[in-house]
């Protein structure tokens, strides 16, 4: 589903992303752990396509299709969705015509029929129980004057309502409490199929408890220097990165 | 020569959307009034420039009362004696005023001859508005000489309007038939001693709109200027009036969302509303006109004046306006809030783009007690536009207890363009309460990417961001008028990010 080859990425003639590989398949969820600035985010955006970056070599495909070469929207609307680290406000945008438009992007794109509003607010009343979010925050702009745990609740319901098939999750897991984190990664589970598959970042090995990955990675200075299986993160949780780090650079 | 044949199709020029609760009436004439149009296109010779004579040759034309003569040749000799206003942050040529004509024009050998000839960019404006074929040459300019003929839907609304007393119809037909209501009012809000394009509009206008409500009466439709063909000619010197009289209520929108091209660069329109006791206006505007190309050639200036009087106790005038077309804006719809407990609102959302120019605001003067104002000003540059908000709220010592609440914000998109903000306050009774607070902002990158990635293309995305930012504008606009209005944003800013 998703190809990266030796993927090179500077921000203003300074590399961050040097010579990154990762294979996703479909059904699967991979785990991005890694101190901070190691290149996650950039990662996360470069896949997404946003501009600022620029790709010095390598590849990335996502079902067959150049991704690299697509215009963010047109990989949003074949199925590819960023959950943001910071997600964004827009003023005096109402959060529920947002999604309806989005939607609405997505479906046309596949060549399916518009919904009106009726049957979109069914789906969402529906997605909503999901990530059990307050009905008000429907009603009010995106995002503006969401408390930080609401916004990634709001990251998810965007994400269950699109629907994607391939869904980047950039520390959703960060600034939500106990519960929130729950329910945050029971939506994750309940959208999780054979057909579709995450990327899910992370700090803390408490989420893959609940989202339990089949491969995690350590990004560590724009490279993956170490793969392995849910245990790898429970290693991580106990020992740091520096062992890694350490045995990376010495192999260099 | 002067072509004495008077013109039969006076009364075309005005039309009427209804209210919400009549939304079904109004579908069914709708597509009657997108094809019903009476349109006589005559060849009329009338000299260049500006002199006594030409001014009494139009009113002339009109078969105007000597009244309205007289008053039409006292504004002329005030005008010799003025010169135009230098202190708006504009920056045009010269206008010649000698070279202009005062009458509905002779057609233009220059204009197009087909669509063909018209700038395609117009051209698919018109397709992502969904202009109907048959008024897109006539908006185009194209010299048709084509005659759309029926029955012009305006005259079943009349009716209705007439059984409660509303007079509805072009200035022109308003001098004629109630030139007791014209002179009672005409020039009390703005007196032809008003200001330079004021001055010049009161001796030479050519028609607008009439409006009397009597007392205690709703008016039961939007009343609307949608001034689609016959008077895209006699657009150059509007001039409106409405009256609302004691208890009354009308809400009336002027203008269309669709670009309108017109040979006369010059626009200098007026116009005056006057609430008595109880009684409120509602006006609202969508202004499109040609703003001309993308190197900023071309385009109207449009010198506007705008006043309405809250002469009663109680009453309340409120003006909504949506200005995006122009090369040039010069535009401050005011309220002078005479009547003890009056009100005065000014929404506004004014964008410009490419190399346009605006420089609009408001003034509220506070005359009465407890008066009360609001403005809301919203203004959106893109490209290498400079956009003004110049807004004056004025406290008179008599106006005890007087409020009012401004808030002026500015949008930038791309950082070539410009936005100023002029508030003036002149408070004279310290019992007053004045607040102001203005912001200004960009669309970030951040926003669009955010959007993209919901699959959303960045021209939709910029349109939702700026409705979204001028969205307490937009809800002061009837519903229809809100959703042209925003595809207009849309569609005015197309290239202006990325
Ligand atoms: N626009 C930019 N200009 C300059 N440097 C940038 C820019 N964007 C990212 N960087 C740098 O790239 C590096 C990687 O940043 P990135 O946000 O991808 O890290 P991350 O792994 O997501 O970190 P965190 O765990 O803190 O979220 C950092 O050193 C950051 O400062
Ligand atoms: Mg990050």
């Amino acid at each position: 589903m998703l190809s990266i080859k030796n993927l090179q990425v500077s921000v203003e003639e300074k590399p961050i992303l040097k010579g990154l590989n990762l294979e996703v398949k479909p059904g699967e969820i991979h785990a991005i752990m890694g101190p901070n600035g190691s290149g996650k985010s950039t990662l996360a955006h470069v896949l997404s396509g946003r501009e600022g970056y620029s790709v010095d070599s390598g590849s990335a495909h996502y079902k067959g299709l150049d991704l690299l070469d697509m215009a963010p929207e047109i990989r949003a609307r074949e199925g590819m969705f960023l959950a943001f680290q910071y997600p964004i406000e827009i003023p005096g945008v109402n959060n529920t015509s947002f999604l309806k438009k989005a939607l609405n992007e997505i479906r046309k794109h596949r060549g399916e029929e518009e919904l009106d509003a009726i049957d979109f607010l069914g789906l969402i009343k529906q997605q909503m129980k999901l990530v059990e979010m307050k009905a008000d925050l429907l009603k009010r702009p995106v995002n503006q004057g969401f408390s930080g745990g609401e916004k990634k609740r709001n990251e998810i319901l965007q994400m269950a309502v699109l629907n994607p098939t391939l869904a980047i999750l950039d520390e959703t897991d960060s600034g939500l409490d106990i519960d929130a984190l729950r329910i945050v990664a029971g939506g994750v589970n309940k959208l999780r199929s054979a057909d579709n598959a995450f990327v899910v970042i992370t700090h803390y090995q408490r989420l893959l408890d609940y989202i339990v990955p089949d491969f995690v990675h350590v990004l560590s200075d724009g490279q993956i220097i170490k793969s392995g299986t849910k245990e790898l993160a429970l290693e991580l949780e106990e020992r740091g990165y520096d062992w890694l780090i350490e045995k990376a650079e010495s192999q260099v | 020569m002067i072509d004495e044949s008077k013109k039969s199709t006076s009364n075309n020029d005005e039309n009427i959307a209804m209210s919400d609760e009549q939304q079904t009436i109004q579908n069914i004439t709708d597509q009657e009034y997108k094809y019903g149009f009476t349109t006589e296109i005559e060849m009329e010779e009338f000299p260049l420039g500006l002199n006594e004579n030409i001014v009494r040759m139009i009113s002339a034309k009109k078969n105007e009362p000597e009244f309205m003569t007289e008053w039409r040749l006292r504004a002329y000799r005030h005008w010799l004696k003025q010169t135009e206003p230098k202190w708006p942050k504009l920056d045009y040529p010269e206008v010649n005023f000698d070279d202009l004509y005062y009458y509905a024009a002779p057609k233009n050998e220059n204009a197009p001859k087909s669509l063909d000839e018209v700038d395609p960019e117009l051209l698919a404006t018109f397709d992502k508005l969904g202009v109907p074929l048959e008024e897109r040459e006539l908006l185009a300019g194209v010299a048709v000489d084509a005659i759309i003929d029926s029955v012009s839907v305006a005259t079943t609304f009349k009716d209705k309007l007439n059984e409660l007393g509303i007079i509805f119809c072009p200035m022109s037909e308003a001098i004629q038939d109630h030139p007791d209501l014209v002179k009672k009012y005409l020039g009390t809000v703005v007196p032809y001693t008003d200001n330079f394009y004021a001055t010049l509009n009161s001796a030479v206008f050519s028609d607008g709109s009439f409006v009397y409500i009597p007392p205690g009466v709703r008016c039961p439709m939007e009343l609307s200027s949608y001034f689609r063909i016959n008077a895209a000619k006699t657009g150059q010197f509007e001039r409106t009036l409405i009256i609302a009289d004691k208890g009354s209520y009308v809400s009336y929108l002027e203008g269309c969302t669709a670009p309108m091209r017109d040979e006369n660069q010059l626009h200098a329109a007026i116009v005056e509303l006057i609430a008595l006791e109880d009684a409120e206006i509602k006006y609202s505007t969508v202004q499109n006109w040609y703003a001309g190309n993308k190197e900023g050639v071309g385009g109207i200036f449009n010198f506007v004046t705008k006043r309405g009087l809250c002469s009663g106790n109680n009453s309340k005038i409120s003006w909504t306006q949506v200005e995006t077309g122009s090369a040039i804006t010069w535009k401050y719809p005011s309220c002078i809030l005479k009547g003890d407990n009056s009100v005065g609102e000014f929404y506004s959302v004014a964008l410009t783009n490419n190399y346009q120019q605006a420089d609009t605001g408001t003034k509220m003067i506070h005359q009465g007690k407890n008066t009360r104002s609001l403005i809301i000003s919203k203004g959106i540059s893109a490209g290498k536009s400079n956009n003004a908000y110049r807004g004056l709220v004025k406290v008179n010592s008599k106006a005890e207890n007087a409020r009012n609440y401004s808030q002026c914000d500015s949008l930038l998109i791309g950082d070539q363009c410009g936005a100023h903000t002029y508030p003036y306050l002149e408070i004279e009774n310290p019992t007053a309460q004045v607040e102001h607070e203005a912001t200004t902002s960009k669309v970030s990158e951040d926003q669009i990417f955010y959007l993209n990635q919901r699959g959303i293309s960045t021209e939709d995305a910029v349109g939702m961001i700026v409705s979204g930012y001028a969205r307490e504008v937009f809800q002061q606009l009837p519903m229809e008028f809100a959703v042209e209005a925003q595809a207009l944003m849309a569609v005015s800013l197309e290239g202006s990010v990325g």
